[in-house]
């Protein structure tokens, strides 16, 4: 799978580079600033890409901006975008449309490395993988979607993080059958037609962002 | 529309101009007694126990009757500021520091020095800007008097005496005319005598500087005092958070090399351990910062980081932005917290379902309001964090009103007079 990394602090950006190959990536490119990032994803079009808010010359959020613009260009291109400290606000501005492949993870969450590889997995494969924070901070302030209850909530929230119907029947302590039970009540709730289609998934993360 | 909403602008203006100066009239003749009542407490003031007390009696009524008139140049819509000495602070009335405090501030004399020219210009502006509108007034009942009692040797404006009726009735619509005339004119005549209030009432150059220095030696105190107590807060964070977590983090992982050895499967326990409290760690220091210049603040500005605190509020927020550029760091970050604060009252106090924000920049001035629709009744005076919105935009020059009739709704509004860099983000 070919990557493309974002990073401007080099002991992160090569500590990246390293452990990613160690799980059979290929780093096509590794920039350092914000200028250079674009076309580096416009360039390569990889499978996935990780992305650091926070680039230089500016140092304020080039590299969100840059893979907005990426994404834009290129539907659908999937981008991990790691950061210090983690904003709803920019967790909606990344899932603007029914596209998936965006995540969204704290840079700590790089030393817990099998989650971490799984994460850019799933983004890989266009789903999503929104920080647990996130999903925290948005549950923090008001009455999530109306009309789901506490544990189809519970369910919505690890699909924004990016599990698997299997990972989150381990979670929650119940049976495969039944989470997708769940699962199709929540569709059901938020007015998603049924359908085959994985992007309900994503719908209905973008809706939980949106609430 | 808009013609009708100007002139009854145009017409509430002209009433309250006149309206101040029948009031303004009255006060001008109140200068003399004043005056006099002051020369004569000066004369007297060498006399023992007595003197003294009356001269800081005397001073008082003065200067309040200048403050009134200083009031009354802001209703004209001219700035007139307070220029005394600061009071000292261990002087009583009477004493001779007192004392001294009032005869060599220059102020003292320049407000004595308009009592008198004040008070003929205050007199003759004030009439005519009364008489023109009352005369106007009586050109409207002109024609039923002029029917009450007959032709007889008055007359109206153009015609000495009234002598039939169509003269009569043309002092209706040349009355109504002199009315708005003399309304028009009212606001002109107010500031006019205002001007003149300003030439001996307002702040000299040297009395303004002295003045500014006074705000700035309180604001700049007021400024170290904050951020001594903001380095204090964040070195106690530090100290009891990330920087003891740290130190176990670092006792766990030489535990840990110590056992690796003997009993790997320990210290494979014990380096999760280390590595959850490092995570633990981060997790404090990234609360740390928040608190110091929040990281979407740098990233976004102004708008981004209102937005996305308004995304984390349990009240539905919205936020409308006019600024064009970025503004320099320090103030960005005083009205980010101010807004943060008025905010989090709004949340907490309020009961509101909606709340709003608004932010523009124009002509130097940037103007900022967070209103909700909750029960109002905020009282700007109590509790410690409207008062902290007040410190840190002082430090700016900057202001905050609050507006909370009970019943709602509250509307909070900061200005804070500062440029903006051209930069976009």
């Amino acid at each position: 799978m070919r990557v493309v990394i974002a990073e401007d602090l080099t002991l992160l950006r090569d500590g990246l580079t390293r452990l990613l190959e160690a799980f059979d990536f290929e780093v096509v490119e590794a920039v350092d600033n914000g200028p250079a990032l674009l076309p580096a994803l416009l360039g390569h079009c990889p499978d996935v890409s990780i992305v650091d808010v926070r680039l230089p010359p500016t140092n304020t959020d080039e590299g969100l901006k840059a893979a907005i613009a990426a994404r834009e260009a290129i539907p659908g291109l999937p981008v991990l975008v790691l950061s210090q400290h983690v904003e709803p606000l920019y967790a909606r501005e990344l899932l603007t449309d029914s596209n998936g492949g965006v995540g969204y993870l704290l840079k700590e969450r790089v030393s817990d490395v099998d989650q971490f590889v799984q994460a850019v997995h799933q983004v890989a494969a266009g789903g999503t993988a929104f920080d647990p924070e996130v999903v925290a901070q948005l549950l923090a302030r008001r009455k999530p979607l109306a009309g789901l209850t506490p544990r189809e909530l519970d369910v919505l929230r690890h699909i924004a993080e990016g599990r698997s119907n299997a990972a989150i029947a381990t979670r929650l302590y119940i049976t495969e059958k039944v989470v997708s039970k769940y699962i199709n009540n929540i569709f059901a709730k938020l007015g998603m037609p049924p359908s085959e289609d994985d992007n309900r998934r994503v719908l209905a993360v973008r809706m939980f962002l949106d609430a | 529309m808009m013609v009708r909403m100007m002139l009854r602008h145009r017409l509430l203006t002209g009433l309250s101009a006149t309206a101040d100066g029948l009031f303004a009239t009255v006060l001008a003749v109140l200068n003399v007694p004043v005056l006099v009542l002051w020369v004569a407490s000066l004369v007297l003031s060498p006399v023992p126990l007595l003197g003294a007390e009356l001269l800081g009696v005397s001073t008082t009524v003065v200067r309040w009757r200048t403050d009134l008139e200083r009031h009354l140049g802001r209703r004209a819509g001219v700035r007139l500021g307070r220029p005394y000495h600061p009071q000292p602070d261990d002087a009583e009335i009477g004493s001779r520091r007192w004392l001294r405090w009032i005869i060599t501030d220059p102020a003292t004399w320049r407000d004595v020095a308009w009592l008198l020219p004040g008070a003929l210009v205050g007199v003759i502006l004030g009439l005519v800007t009364v008489a023109i509108p009352a005369y106007g007034l009586v050109g409207t009942v002109l024609l039923p008097l002029w029917l009450f009692l007959g032709d007889v040797w008055f007359g109206y404006a153009l015609f000495w005496p009234t002598t039939n009726f169509a003269e009569a009735w043309l002092a209706l619509p040349v009355g109504l005319a002199i009315l708005a005339g003399g309304l028009a004119v009212a606001p002109l005549l107010r500031a006019t005598d205002v001007r003149f209030a300003r030439l001996l009432l307002a702040p000299t150059r040297a009395a303004e500087l002295r003045l500014r220095v006074a705000h700035l030696t309180t604001t700049r105190a007021d400024a170290m005092d904050a951020q001594a107590a903001e380095l204090r807060r964040i070195e106690r964070d530090l100290h009891d958070g990330a920087q003891a977590r740290m130190v176990s983090v670092g006792m766990t992982i030489g535990l840990a090399e110590r056992l690796v050895h003997r009993d790997p499967s320990a210290a494979l326990k014990l380096l999760a351990e280390a590595r959850a409290a490092s995570t633990a760690a981060l997790v404090d220091l990234r609360h740390l910062v928040r608190g110091i210049h929040p990281p979407v603040l740098a990233e976004r500005g102004l708008e981004g980081a209102v937005r996305a605190l308004a995304l984390s509020l349990p009240v539905r927020t919205e936020v409308t932005s006019d600024l064009p550029g970025r503004l320099d760091t320090p103030v960005e970050s005083a009205v980010y917290f101010a807004v943060a604060e008025a905010l989090a009252n709004m949340a907490r106090h309020s009961r509101a379902r909606f709340a709003w924000v608004t932010m523009r920049h124009l002509d130097g001035l940037l103007s900022l309001e967070v209103g909700d629709d909750g029960g109002g009744g905020a009282d700007a005076t109590r509790g410690t964090g409207l008062s902290g919105i007040v410190r840190r935009l002082d430090a700016f020059d900057g202001t905050m009103t609050v507006s909370s009739p009970s019943g709602g709704p509250t509307v909070v509004t900061m200005e804070v007079p500062c440029a903006l860099s051209s930069r976009r983000t």
